[in-house]
């Protein structure tokens, strides 16, 4: 079971696991923004690489396919000096039957100190946390629908990038609320941050009521969840969610939802469009808006790598 | 511990007249975060020479045991191929400072030359390191600290602990 206290912070309060933004203190989040400032530099040198991680071996664990997040973590290790090693769990042991624990018990005996896990099941990363050696860290890389974490901080250093202060933000967060881990990561940041307007918008289906536990106005309307926002997040309409009967079609979906340069048009002139990827053209966004001055979607994804060195330095440089 | 009479605006200029003997045409400051930093800014304005900041975070050899330093950007608005690098720091105690913002410094780029100038030189030396010019030597306890500050005028002084 987990301990009461926090089993991503040590006995002085500093990260040693990645497992969720929820409940990190406020100033976790700031170092590890601060941090990602200064990892963003060095892709400016002639040697893009700097020492931190040298003689570390970080293990990606991706029990659910993510090219994308799974090449990420790895250019972040690599500049980090890291040996890197990408397991493809989901197609070999346990296609063969070994339980999460085993595998990572066999891992750990070949030396590992870093595990980044993306895993269907909500809370894998918290179990293999509780059980690894002491000198191993853990990255949630997402689990299920419960948190992405690193998604959400990228988000917000994309955030802190382009509008400097959250404290008189409104942000509206469109799309499946419900199934989304990067959404929930981004709401958790959001409230840690102090921004005063939260807005989840989309579909009755996909964005119930109860979400207001979460502090955040729930808008089935897209031109009232988009009215004067400062940023705009879209997520990824997700193909297998449409057979379960909670939307009636993509096309219908983006008529009400998607986000064209008309609705955008009701967001403050400044505001930033941003998306997690992989977007959907014509599903949740409309080109002109993806490829528009307003979007940092690309900008994204270039500081999602510094974010990501920055979490596992300071991960790697604190004892349990 | 009494306190220590050291006059660090006297100091600078005393380092402000050694930087001006070691300069060559390709010179450029890179002054070490955080008092070097300074230091490099103020001696850049007055001297008219190129300035940069440098952090020794990225290549610190505690970093096991201390973890991530506060991580102070490196901004080296020049080429550093080919220049001769200046480094100024506050304070040279066990030169590991020292080593790790060399290091730091040829992920840039490789220097014609690198030289060293303090505005303290407190002994303590660890490592094979030596200032070109340093405006005072001073002798302390190895658990003493000893760093600059800067007031909101701008004007230096030191702080010991």
């Amino acid at each position: 079971m987990l301990s009461k206290r926090n089993p991503q912070l040590n006995k002085h309060g500093e990260l040693i696991h990645l497992l969720s933004i929820e409940g990190l203190p406020r100033a976790v989040v700031e170092q590890i923004l601060d941090t990602a400032g200064s990892f963003l530099s060095v892709n400016d040198r002639e040697v893009k690489k700097v020492p931190l991680l040298r003689g570390k071996s970080v293990f990606n664990l991706f029990f659910e396919n993510s090219t994308r997040t799974r090449t990420t973590f790895e250019i972040a290790a690599k500049r980090l000096s890291a040996d890197v090693i990408n397991l493809d769990i989901a197609r070999s042991s346990t296609a063969k039957g070994e339980t999460l624990l085993d595998t990572v018990a066999n891992l750990s005996a070949m030396h590992a100190d870093m595990f980044v896990v993306r895993h269907s099941e909500s809370g894998a990363p918290h179990l293999i946390a509780q059980h690894c050696a002491p000198h191993v860290h853990v990255v949630n890389a997402g689990d299920g629908r419960h948190a992405h974490p690193t998604q959400g901080l990228l988000d917000m250093y994309t955030i802190r990038h382009f509008k400097q202060d959250f404290r008189n933000l409104t942000v509206a967060i469109v799309g499946d609320i419900v199934h989304s881990r990067v959404a929930r990561s981004d709401i958790h940041a959001l409230n840690i941050l102090g921004v005063p307007e939260i807005r989840a918008v989309g579909p009755k289906t996909l964005v119930p009521g109860d979400l207001r536990d979460m502090g955040v106005r729930v808008c089935h309307d897209m031109a009232e969840g988009v009215k004067d926002a400062d940023v705009v997040i879209m997520l990824r309409l997700q193909n297998e969610r449409m057979n379960g009967g909670m939307l009636p079609s993509s096309g219908e979906f983006f008529k009400h939802f998607g986000l064209t340069p008309e609705k955008l048009a009701l967001a403050k002139p400044d505001a930033i469009v941003m998306h997690p990827g992989p977007i959907n053209r014509g599903v949740e966004i409309a080109s002109e808006v993806a490829d528009g001055k307003s979007s940092v979607i690309l900008p994204q994804v270039t500081f999602g790598i510094a974010v990501r060195m920055a979490v596992m330095a300071i991960l790697a440089g604190n004892e349990a | 511990m009494s306190e220590l009479l050291l006059d660090a605006e006297g100091l600078y200029l005393e380092l402000k007249r050694g930087v001006q003997r070691l300069l060559t045409p390709d010179t450029a400051l890179v002054g070490i975060w955080s008092g070097g930093a300074w230091l490099a800014e103020r001696l850049a304005a007055d001297l008219g020479l190129a300035a940069g900041a440098i952090s020794s975070a990225m290549h610190r050899d505690d970093f096991g045991a201390r973890g991530l330093a506060k991580a102070d950007h490196t901004t080296l608005p020049f080429d550093v191929n080919g220049r001769d690098i200046l480094l100024i720091d506050d304070v040279l105690n066990t030169g590991r400072t020292t080593r790790a913002v060399i290091n730091e410094l040829f992920d840039y780029g490789r220097p014609q030359r690198v030289q060293l100038a303090v505005l303290v030189d407190r002994g303590g030396r660890e490592l094979p390191i030596e200032p070109a010019f340093s405006a005072a030597r001073v002798t302390l306890g190895p658990d003493q600290k000893l760093r600059l500050a800067r007031g909101d005028d701008g004007r230096f002084r030191f702080e010991v602990k």
